[in-house]
């Protein structure tokens, strides 16, 4: 994920030093408004460790060996701030005294890694880890998906970086100046890789890290809990009901659904057999394919299979209701609460399971 | 030996860092002519032909550039045995890899059929991945005689001269300083855990056991962040930095500035198509 020179265009680069450099400033602040003096060899020591830590070959499922980048566990314990900065100076030691990673894209992999990757590792633990206790598994799932979704957060931004070059930066005939791909290959490109390998290792380290602190160290783990210190969750006031942010997360993600009817255009791909048929319905395929003429006929494949199942309720409209807006909100309601359902009948089971399992 | 594959690896990493960090050091060492300018001049100018490159678009001006890079280290007794292997080999190949579909990915004018014409390779592609392997050789090249020919202790005291915070630089110096301890902890970690294994280990036992040796680090990491603060507290640390900075400019540093200023200046002007 290190992008080496010559890869992004100096304005790319100007543009995302100046991202990193708010993210530097932002987070030299707030350690400075804390507690600065202890802060900087924690700070340079975790730097080193994350350093050392990325040339650890973890063996991953399927035979192959990924490594970590350490984001993940730097936001757990010094939390984003301390995370950015810890980060920011491993990457840039890799590049000026390593050669690992360019100087003018410095801005660029600091940017990506150890801005967007902390704060994307550190909202995903908090939020996955709300209310849990210290020693809780849950933790654990936290960290694993903390560091799993932050990787592939920074990868795809790296893909993207990439992946605009050739729209932006070409000669005269046509020639890509810089990375050649455009995002239709940069962005799988980049992310088969990271989706299965360099997420997985992140995620993995970072749960066994969390669950080594558990047995060892729990006080590591305190100032990003959100918990006080030396309370349980049950003694905090705002977790008394952790659930409580999830309800009023589905309800403010439900009153969104309308949303989807103002967006301009066709999903591509997500067509009916229907729609090869009307003048229309062409025109609509060719805008979403880059105005490549859509067959005049639907694809026998298509129309074969499209028929083997029919909604009850077609396009999130029931046939019933003349306003599509509140068809949309209606089906997110209906989605929603049956997905609810079946996950309060699977916790039953279970727990059924879990009682006729246990002796006596 | 599949079984120890991952932790051999893992001591080939952590000894290639340690070994890389002892050639810098040496080459910095010796007398030439990156070694003869002031830190800031060497900072200044490799930024500067750094920057040149990625500004130029005509593949003459870079390969123009590389040439002059590899004067230089000729002249600064930098080996090219080791820059090829250090550098030009590896860069080659990677690049190589993300370039070669280029040529038949970037449309354009076709020149050459090799799959009986499904997949031309068009002239632009040709341009588009020579542009991109030259343009990132010559740059790590650049980069890479930085980093040879100047010990870490003066880049800290040029970031320093370019006004980096004081907190910046101060962490900065103790990562460096701090990444070899742990790096050689960390590697005699794995040989003792090599020495001691004798059975076949499934994947998840292999993971924790990496899971839980990256933990035992980090307990010592923060143990001697622990220690080092105490230290510092001990010897009457408040917060304040001062870096000695002991860099006076001489004529010669006047002129390799300019010389480097002025090279740049000319390849962004021609280069720029």
């Amino acid at each position: 994920m290190h992008i080496p020179d010559g890869y992004l265009s100096p304005s790319t680069c100007a543009a995302l030093y100046a991202g990193a450099a708010l993210g530097w400033y932002g987070g030299l602040q707030r350690i400075k408004r804390t507690l600065a003096t202890r802060m900087i060899p924690l700070i340079s020591v975790f730097a080193a460790f994350s350093f050392v830590l990325m040339m650890f070959n973890l063996p991953l499922p399927g035979g192959t060996t990924g490594h970590a980048l350490g984001v993940t566990i730097a936001s757990i314990v010094l939390g984003p701030a301390g995370s950015i900065l810890a980060i920011s100076i491993a990457i840039a030691i890799q590049a000026l005294f390593f050669g690992d990673g360019g100087i003018t894209t410095l801005g660029a992999n600091c940017f990506n890694m150890a801005i967007v990757g902390s704060l994307v590792a550190y909202a995903t633990y908090r939020i996955v880890a709300a209310g849990a206790e210290i020693t809780s598994r849950r933790r654990l799932l936290a960290a694993g998906l903390a560091g799993y979704v932050a990787t592939n957060a920074a990868a795809f931004l790296a893909a993207v970086e990439f992946g605009i070059q050739p729209m932006l930066f070409r000669d005269a005939s046509g020639v890509p100046q810089y990375a050649p791909y455009a995002l239709g290959v940069a962005i799988p490109a980049m992310m088969i890789g990271h989706l299965a390998i360099a997420g997985v290792a992140e995620g993995i380290i970072a749960a066994g890290l969390v669950a080594y602190l558990q047995a060892a160290d729990p006080a590591l783990l305190q100032s990003t809990s959100g918990l006080a210190p030396g309370a349980t969750a049950a003694c905090q006031p705002s977790m008394r009901h952790p659930q409580r942010r999830w309800w009023i997360a589905i309800a403010l993600l439900l009153l969104l659904t309308p949303l989807g009817v103002l967006t301009a255009g066709t999903a591509w791909g997500e067509w009916s057999a229907s729609s090869f048929s009307s003048a229309e319905g062409r025109a609509r395929i060719a805008a979403a394919s880059q105005n490549r003429p859509a067959p005049p006929v639907a694809p026998t494949g298509l129309q074969r299979l499209s028929s083997l199942w029919t909604s009850p309720v077609p396009a999130y409209a029931p046939p019933v209701l003349k306003s599509t807006s509140f068809g949309y909100f209606l089906s997110g309601m209906f989605g929603v609460g049956l997905v609810i359902m079946l996950s309060l009948a699977l916790q039953a089971y279970l727990q059924h399971r879990r009682g006729a399992g246990q002796p006596g | 030996m599949s079984r120890n594959r991952a932790i051999a690896a893992t001591l080939v990493s952590l000894t290639r860092a340690l070994g890389r960090a002892l050639i810098s050091e040496r080459v910095a060492r010796q007398r030439g002519l990156l070694q003869a300018l002031d830190p800031r001049v060497r900072v200044i100018g490799l930024f500067a032909l750094v920057l040149a490159v990625t500004l130029s678009d005509r593949i003459s001006v870079i390969v123009a550039l590389f040439c002059a890079a590899v004067v230089v280290a000729l002249l600064s007794k930098v080996s090219l045995a080791s820059l090829a292997a250090r550098v030009w080999l590896p860069v080659l190949f990677f690049t190589g890899v993300i370039a070669l579909p280029a040529l038949v990915l970037t449309p354009g004018e076709p020149i050459l059929a090799p799959t009986g014409g499904s997949f031309p390779v068009t002239a632009q592609g040709m341009s588009a991945a020579l542009l991109l392997i030259a343009r990132v050789e010559t740059a790590v090249t650049l980069t890479t005689l930085l980093i040879l020919c100047t010990p870490w202790m003066q880049v800290l005291q040029a970031l320093r001269a370019f006004h980096v915070p004081q907190d910046v630089v101060v962490m900065l110096a103790m990562t460096h300083r701090y990444i070899f301890l742990l790096a050689e902890t960390a590697g005699q970690m794995f040989e003792s855990r090599q020495s001691r294994t004798v059975g076949v280990f499934d994947g998840a036992t292999r993971r924790r056991m990496t899971a839980r040796t990256a933990g035992v680090l980090l307990s010592k990491s923060v143990e001697l962040s622990n220690e080092v603060f105490l230290s510092m507290q001990s010897r009457g640390f408040r917060g304040d930095v001062r870096v000695l900075s002991s860099f006076r400019m001489r004529s010669r540093d006047y002129i390799g500035l300019v010389a480097f200023l002025v090279a740049g200046g000319v390849a962004v002007w021609i280069g720029r198509s």
